[in-house]
């Protein structure tokens, strides 16, 4: 090899060795002298590599899932459901049910609905037309008199209590991985009557933003406005609207409010009693559950709305409808408030857009509440408190040092048995480590434990690649063919098996962090790393080294191996 | 120069029943141990699975002077309590969680969170026991403002659930049998079909073995002892390919010898490299495992059993059982041809899949 080719080398490993160096202990702004202390560079390393909840701590929140607002919902939507159903059926002759109305409990444990009837002597076919239309199958009939009731007993409360924790379970979990917290622990807390969630999540730069994040509810609904109603025209006030009604608001229309926000004046406009209002008919055309995807856009770069598709069921009834609707208006309501209403032009089946103009972290936000689904029920906090590393503080020290201990094992050994060619792998598995790390943070990785475990498995490889061409170099050697000879031989058959190994290992890595998530993946990203980058150290900068030797003394006799 | 292991000539196929042999043995007394302590009633189960994967209790504690980390360890292990995690509160710092895996083997499934409140009222009494070492609690209505003399107070008890439930489980099993089959087509297409299973096969084998352990001595399994069994695979297939690597290489360079010669002495030559490999880890490994602590000791644990399995897997049961199916191959291909020339065609019978791939510079 030629100086020049070397030079190249060289340069190359230095420009390398200076940015790992750089990301993994240098600052994140104008250097000052400060970083260049002891105490400046731990610093700088502790805030430059993220680590996991195990090793580092971070913000431990319990929340409850009020489960008692699940079932009062439930109940009032059974109670509008039976009613409907009730009047809606007629008897053996045609004539409508003697229903008169309807009214539920909610409250202290206790979930009824009660059906009002003038007539007992038909309350038989009141309930069959009720329950053939309206699921009660966990809930209990009682007629007396001119009342029907159903009421939740108490083992069909917890059941449905405990399936709504565990889906709001599921879609926090769904919420926070979306938003990027890495590797958070998610269980229940409590025993199961609490209701109660524990979420730890590694040291989150905004949690208050989070925490709105998981407890935020965000129902989108796509419904016809009324034929009575213009979203050119909007009422002025609800009253207005009730008054357009007729005075009281019939079971098949909700009056909300009509809300084209100004530009990032969220708060501003949050404090002003809204002014226009509009009249929908009820149920919705579709509802958020039909949402595919949904995802925040711009063309200013400023305003943000949120394009959304739906799901196959959803865009066939959302088809069916805007192809008859044509001419008439949609309304786009989010969170009780008609976003926009647009004219439906044609029929428009999956696709559609929330134009709000919304800043860019609330269209996010918006967006992945959206995607990840409704909370069954609101949630509420309940303890918060920052925590230290779950692994704890004094066995992570030990840990720590015991690694040290043992790194130190592996590099008086190899300085021990290689000699001068010991100093060679001693650089390359510190180039090796800076490097990884440095890879990690650029990814902006978070470390845990078992991606500790990855990068123990990387440098292991690292040192074995250098065993490897040590061996093999070796044995080139005692076979008699001259030091320069040997070297080239023995790195170049050395390198088909790193080769082979490296590869295997990162074929498998690959799929586990495919298919793994949380601790597997943290385990995956840090070995794939560390061996792509030990490709790197082990071969091309060890070789550089060789190379040095050999071109300082081109006939060499012995090497210190 | 200082060497180790020149010229070392031992025959390991030779051995190669004494090998499985003992394999096999050490995986029936896991097997036993996991079947026998599961059907034992009231007994311990297969695993000693800690709380992140069973649930278990968390008191949380107020100190008048919190205690060294180490210190309060000890008070808890004094009482049976080895596996307990302590978290302390960083916003409040004379506060500690103490999260501790279910004391009694209740038949009911904690992961749902369904823990009894006997466990959850067992574990305070417990931690109150350690805690009494250092000094009385604040009990009842009593504060530490209010009871002058006592030294913390429990101010609560929870029961948590899993952290990694079956779910995380299950996909743990999942990705690295993913895993196993990228590795198996990868080895397959590099080397051949019969390396790879000997490759796969020792990766379960240095697996089982790990668990086999864990079931016998009954150590705490929990959320690092997966990554450490990810690693051990990653340690495990790294070994057979140094190997099969020299084989393929002896095959290419010593067309007429035979695969069992070529396959010892493959061995013997890459042993030195094994040996300084896995021992320069091992080494690092057994530091962990004697100084690292005692929340890390499942991890290091696996560590340090699956590190030293894996070096002797693959000597002792990847290679032959790769060298030993292809010579089954072999042998049905020679089956119609004289019994004189038998065996010198069966060693390049054996060797055709192999060789038809040249080694790639």
């Amino acid at each position: 090899m030629s100086n020049r080719g070397l030079w190249i080398r060289t340069a190359i490993i230095v420009v390398i060795l200076l940015g790992g160096i750089y990301l993994v202990f240098g600052p994140r702004r104008v250097p000052t002298a400060a970083d260049f202390t002891w105490q400046g560079i731990k610093n700088n390393l502790a805030e430059n590599v993220h680590l996991g909840l195990d090793l580092r701590g971070g913000s431990h929140l319990v929340m409850r899932v009020q489960v008692e607002k699940y079932l009062k919902t439930l109940t009032e939507n059974n109670r509008e459901a039976a009613l409907n159903a009730a009047k809606e059926a007629k008897d053996a002759d045609g004539k409508p049910l003697p229903v008169v109305d309807a009214s539920s409990v909610a409250e202290n444990g206790t979930y009824q609905i009660n059906l009002n009837v003038s007539d007992p002597s038909q309350n038989q076919a009141i309930v069959d037309a009720v329950t053939k239309r309206v699921d009660l199958r966990d809930w209990n009939e009682t007629s007396s008199g001119n009342t029907i009731s159903w009421s939740l007993p108490t083992q069909a409360q917890a059941r449905l209590s405990d399936s709504a924790v565990e889906q709001a379970l599921k879609i926090i979990d769904g919420r926070i991985n979306k938003f990027g917290v890495t590797e958070p622990t998610l269980q229940r807390q409590g025993s199961s009557n609490l209701h109660q969630i524990l979420l730890q999540m590694p040291g989150v730069e905004d949690p208050e933003r989070v925490k709105n994040l998981i407890g935020s509810e965000s129902h989108l609904y796509l419904m016809k406005v009324a034929d009575n109603s213009d979203p050119s025209r909007p009422f002025p006030t609800k009253e207005a609207a009730v008054q357009a009604l007729g005075g009281t608001i019939p079971p098949n229309r909700v009056v909300l409010p009509y809300a084209e926000r100004e530009p990032n004046t969220k708060d501003a406009q949050a404090n002003k009693a809204p002014d226009k209002w509009l009249i929908l008919e009820t149920p919705a055309v579709v509802d958020g559950s039909e949402l595919r995807d949904a995802s925040p856009t711009s063309r200013t770069g400023s305003d943000y709305n949120i394009d959304f598709h739906l799901k196959p069921v959803g865009a066939q009834a959302f088809g069916e409808w805007t192809g008859k609707s044509v001419g008439k208006y949609l309304a786009i309501v989010l969170n009780d408030e008609v976003k926009s209403a647009p004219v439906i032009r044609g029929q428009i089946f999956d696709q559609g857009q929330i134009e709000g103009k919304f800043t860019k972290e609330t269209a996010d936000d918006l967006a992945l509440t959206l995607k990840s689904g409704a909370l069954p029920a609101p949630i509420e906090y309940t303890e918060e408190r920052t925590v230290g590393p779950s692994l704890g503080a004094d066995s992570i020290r030990a840990g720590v040092e015991a690694s040290l201990g043992g790194l130190a094992l592996v590099v008086v050994f190899m300085l021990f048995y290689y000699r001068g060619a010991g100093v060679n792998a001693v650089l390359a598995l510190i180039l090796n480590m800076v490097l990884t790390i440095a890879a990690l943070i650029v990814i902006g990785s978070t470390l845990t434990l078992p991606g500790i475990a990855g990068l123990i498995l990387g440098i292991g490889m690292a040192v074995d690649s250098n065993v490897l061409i040590f061996e093999r170099i070796r044995e080139e050697i005692r076979l008699g063919i001259g030091i320069p000879e040997s070297i080239r031989l023995g790195f170049e058959r050395a390198f088909v098996t790193i080769i082979d190994t490296h590869v295997t290992t990162i074929i498998s890595s690959l799929i586990l962090y495919v298919t793994g998530s949380g601790p597997i993946r943290g385990f995956a990203v840090t070995l794939i790393l560390g061996l792509l980058i030990n490709l790197f150290t082990a071969v091309f900068v060890s070789r550089t080294i060789f190379n040095w030797e050999l071109a300082r003394n081109p006939n060499m006799q012995r090497l210190s191996i | 120069m200082f060497n180790l292991f020149q010229n070392i000539h031992i025959d390991w196929l030779g051995k190669r029943r004494v090998f499985i042999g003992i394999s096999i043995l050490i995986m029936l007394a896991g097997l036993i141990s996991a079947v026998g302590r599961q059907l034992t009633p009231g007994g311990t189960d297969a695993f000693n699975l800690g709380v992140d994967f069973k649930g278990g209790s968390v008191v949380t504690v107020k100190f008048r002077n919190k205690p060294a980390d180490d210190d309060i360890r000890t008070a808890l292990n004094a009482v049976g309590i080895n596996d307990a995690i302590l978290q302390s509160s960083t916003n409040r710092p004379d506060e500690m969680l103490i999260r501790i895996p279910l004391l009694e083997n209740t038949s009911g499934d904690a992961a749902n969170g369904d823990i009894s409140k006997a466990q959850v009222e067992k574990g305070r009494t417990t931690v109150k026991q350690a805690l009494d070492t250092f000094g009385p609690e604040a009990e009842g209505e009593a504060t530490l403002d209010t009871a002058p003399n006592a030294a913390y107070k429990i101010i609560g008890t929870d029961s948590v659930g899993a952290i990694a439930g079956s779910q995380l489980r299950n996909q743990a099993v999942t990705a690295t049998l993913l895993g196993c089959i990228g590795i198996l087509l990868f080895i397959a297409f590099r080397y051949d079909w019969t390396y790879a299973a000997g490759a796969v096969i020792a990766v379960f084998h240095d697996v089982l073995m790990v668990l086999a352990f864990f079931s016998v001595f009954q150590w705490e399994v929990n959320l690092t002892v997966i990554a450490a069994i990810l690693t051990i695979v990653g340690f495990s297939v790294n070994d057979s390919i140094v190997i099969f690597d020299r084989i393929r290489e002896n095959l290419a360079a010593h067309r007429h010898d035979s695969l069992f010669k070529i396959t010892n002495d493959s061995i013997n030559q890459t042993l030195s490299r094994t040996v300084i490999t896995a021992g320069l880890v091992i080494l690092s490994v057994l530091s962990l495992v004697l100084f690292g602590g005692e929340v890390l000791r499942s991890f290091s644990l696996a560590l340090l059993v699956g590190l030293t399995l894996g070096c002797y897997s693959t000597i002792a049961i990847a290679s032959p059982i790769a060298i030993w199916w292809q010579d089954k191959l072999g042998a049905a291909d020679v089956a119609e041809t004289l019994a004189p020339q038998r065996k010198e065609k069966m060693a390049s019978a054996a060797r055709k899949s192999v060789a038809r791939r040249p080694v790639t510079r």
